[in-house]
C-alpha cells in the first residue's frame, strides 16, 4: 500500500509573472499531521489552493491519494476536505441544512446522509446548534460547521488553512485539541502562524518564506538543528568603556565558541550572548573563565532556542537559496 | 447531474431564505398591476396581450436582479473557495445556480396567472395566445438570466454585475428598435439578434423553431461564458 498521501513536486504559481511559490515539492504520508508555517504572504493558502484544485500550478505536478490535480480534480477533491482561511459558510442556511448540502456534495445519498451527520456531529461537538442559523454562531462554531462539512465523507486527506485565526484563547485550544483528535486517523495539513499549535498538534514542520521551501522536519528536530543552545552571561561593569569590548574578546577567545556578542548593556550590568559551536554545554568555562579573569559574574543562564526563534531565522534571514533541511518524518 | 441539482436546490431555498426573492416577486405584481390594470377598462377587451410586453420589459431589471449575486456574492463572501473545492466540476455549478434562478423566474410567472385568470372572469379569454405569450416570457427570461449569470461571473461586486447584465439585457431588446437606422444589409442580422424580434413572434402565436434555437443559443452561449470565465481563476 503507497503510504504517500500527498505529493508535490517543483510547483511554481506566477500571478503576472510574480513567482508566489517557487519549486515547492514535499510529500506527506498517511497519518501525518504537518503544520505548514510561514509568515503572511510566504505561499501557504497558494500551495493549499494548488493542493485542493483550487488554483493550477504554473508549473510542476502533484497526487492528492495516487489523484493527479490536473487530470483527475474530481478524484482529488473526493479524497479530501479543505477548510479555507476566510471560512466563508452560507450564512442564511442552518447548521443541518448546510451539512446536509456538503453531504449531498460529498456524493452521500438517502439513509447515509443521516449517518454522516451524526457522526460528524458528535466529532465536532455541533449538537448543541444544530438547528441553529449559521450566521448566528459566534467564530469558533463556524470554524467548526467549516470544519464538519470538511470532515463529512470521512476523507483520508483533511487541509485546513489557518483554521485557529481569529478564535480567543479558548476556542483555539478545543479547535486545536480537535484537531489533534481527527489527526490521528487521518493526514492532516495545517497552515497557522502560531507555533505553539504546531508545537503541539503536528508530527512534522513544513516552513515556507517567500515562496520556497526552507525547513522540514519534526518539531522537535527542528529546535534541535537550528536550536543550539545560547549561554547569556551577566557581569558587572569595571572600568570604562572598554571593559564590554575586553570581556566580548575574552568570550570569543574560548574554544568551542562560535560567536559572541553583548546584549545589554545597562546599569553597570554587562549581558553577553555565546553560542557554541556544537550542542556542548559552555556554562563551566564561562564561570571558570570569570572566575580566572576576576569579573563579578552576576548571571549565567544556558537557553535552548525555541520555535519561534528558528521561524524568524528561517524567515527573516538572507534570502533563502535552498532547502536547508530534507529530513522527512517517518 | 445530482451535484447540479443540490446546488440548485439550494440556490433555490437561498432566495426564500432572505428578503430578497419576495421583494423581486412583490415589486414585479405591484409595477404589472398597475400598469396593467390602469388601460385595460378603457380598451374594454379581455385580452392580456399588453400584459406580455409590460413583463418582458419589466423582466430588464428582474432578472439582473435574480441572477447579480450568484457568482458575485459568492466571490466576495469567499464561500466559492469551498464550493469549488467539493468533488463538483465548473459547468455544474454554473447550470446548478442558473436552474435555481429558473425556478424563481417560473414562480413569477405563475404568480401572474392571476391576471389572465382575472381577465377571463370579465370576459371570453382566448387561452392559446396566454400560452404563447408564457412560453415566449420564459424564453427570453431564461436568455436573461444567463446573461445575468455571466456578468455575475465576471465580478465580485453585485451592483456591478446588476447592471452590467442589465446593460447588457436592454442592448438585446432594444436593438430591434433601432432598425429603421441601421443599413439594409444589416437589418435583418440586427433584427434576428433582437430579444424582441423573436418574442413579438411567439406572443402572435409563431412557435417556430427557429425562434426557440435562438433563445436556446443565447443561453447556452452565455453560460459556457460563465464556464470560462470561472475556470479562468485557476490559470489567473
Amino acid at each position: 500500500m503507497n503510504d504517500v498521501m500527498i505529493e508535490a513536486q517543483n510547483l511554481v504559481k506566477r500571478y503576472d509573472g510574480v513567482a508566489a511559490i517557487e519549486n515547492v515539492s514535499m510529500q506527506v504520508r498517511r497519518g501525518e499531521v504537518l503544520g505548514f508555517l510561514g509568515p503572511n504572504g510566504a505561499g501557504k493558502s497558494t500551495t493549499m489552493k494548488i493542493l485542493t484544485c483550487f488554483t493550477s500550478p504554473t508549473e510542476g505536478t502533484a497526487k492528492i491519494n495516487g489523484c493527479d490535480i490536473t487530470a483527475d480534480a474530481l478524484g482529488v477533491r473526493q479524497s479530501l476536505g479543505y477548510l479555507p482561511e476566510s471560512t466563508a459558510l452560507y450564512t442564511d442556511m442552518m447548521v443541518l441544512e448546510y451539512l446536509e448540502f456538503a453531504a449531498e456534495m460529498r456524493g452521500i445519498r438517502g439513509a447515509d446522509v443521516r449517518k454522516a451527520l451524526k457522526q460528524v456531529v458528535e466529532e465536532t461537538g455541533l449538537g448543541d446548534v444544530i438547528a441553529k442559523q449559521i450566521r448566528a454562531l459566534s467564530k469558533g462554531y463556524k470554524q467548526r460547521v467549516g470544519l464538519a462539512q470538511a470532515l463529512i465523507h470521512k476523507p483520508p486527506i483533511l487541509i485546513l488553512d489557518e483554521p485557529m485565526t481569529g478564535l480567543d484563547p479558548n476556542q483555539a485550544v478545543e479547535i486545536r485539541d480537535l484537531i489533534k483528535e481527527i489527526g490521528r486517523e487521518r493526514t492532516v495539513v495545517l497552515s497557522t502562524h502560531n507555533l505553539a499549535e504546531v508545537q503541539v498538534a503536528c508530527n512534522r514542520v513544513l516552513i515556507i518564506s517567500k515562496g520556497k521551501i526552507v525547513a522540514d522536519d519534526t518539531p522537535e528536530g527542528l529546535r534541535d538543528r537550528a536550536g543550539k543552545s545560547r549561554c547569556v552571561v551577566t557581569v558587572q561593569k569595571q572600568g570604562d568603556d572598554s571593559f564590554a569590548k575586553q570581556v566580548e574578546a575574552t568570550w570569543k577567545s574560548l574554544g568551542g565558541v562560535e560567536r559572541a556578542r553583548l546584549l545589554e548593556d545597562d546599569d553597570g550590568e554587562l549581558s553577553y550572548e555565546i553560542v557554541p559551536r556544537g550542542a556542548e554545554d559552555l556554562r563551566p568555562v564561562l564561570f571558570k573563565t570569570a572566575v580566572d579573569k576576576g569579573y563579578t559574574l552576576l548571571g549565567l543562564k544556558r537557553e535552548g532556542q525555541n520555535l519561534e526563534q528558528v521561524f524568524r531565522e528561517l524567515t527573516t534571514g538572507p534570502e533563502p537559496e535552498a532547502k536547508s533541511s530534507t529530513k522527512a518524518a517517518a | 447531474m445530482q451535484r447540479t441539482l443540490t446546488i440548485a436546490k439550494r440556490e433555490f431555498r437561498g432566495y426564500f431564505n432572505s428578503p430578497a426573492a419576495y421583494i423581486v416577486i412583490c415589486l414585479f405584481l405591484l409595477l404589472m398591476g398597475f400598469f396593467f390594470w390602469n388601460p385595460f377598462f378603457l380598451v374594454n377587451r379581455a385580452s392580456v396581450r399588453s400584459m406580455f410586453d409590460l413583463m418582458s420589459i419589466l423582466l430588464l431589471p428582474t432578472a439582473p436582479a435574480l441572477t447579480m449575486g450568484l457568482l458575485a456574492e459568492e466571490k466576495r463572501q469567499g464561500t466559492i473557495e469551498i464550493l469549488l473545492t467539493m468533488p463538483v466540476r465548473d459547468p455544474e455549478v454554473i447550470i446548478g445556480k442558473y436552474l435555481a434562478a429558473l425556478g424563481v423566474l417560473v414562480i413569477l410567472l405563475l404568480a401572474t396567472l392571476a391576471y389572465p385568470i382575472s381577465v377571463s372572469t370579465l370576459g371570453n379569454l382566448d387561452w392559446g395566445p396566454v400560452l404563447a405569450g408564457y412560453v415566449a416570457l420564459l424564453l427570453q427570461g431564461g436568455a436573461m438570466l444567463a446573461l445575468g449569470v455571466l456578468a455575475s461571473s465576471w465580478t465580485d461586486n453585485q451592483l456591478i454585475a446588476f447592471f452590467t447584465s442589465g446593460i447588457i439585457c436592454f442592448a438585446f431588446w432594444m436593438i430591434g428598435r433601432f432598425l429603421p437606422f441601421v443599413p439594409q444589409g444589416a437589418a435583418s442580422v440586427v433584427e434576428w439578434i433582437s430579444f424582441d424580434y423573436h418574442f413579438q413572434d411567439i406572443v402572435r402565436g409563431v412557435l417556430d423553431s427557429r425562434h426557440i434555437i435562438y433563445f436556446l443559443t443565447v443561453i447556452g452561449f452565455s453560460l459556457a461564458l460563465a464556464f470560462r470565465s470561472l475556470e479562468s481563476r485557476r490559470w489567473s
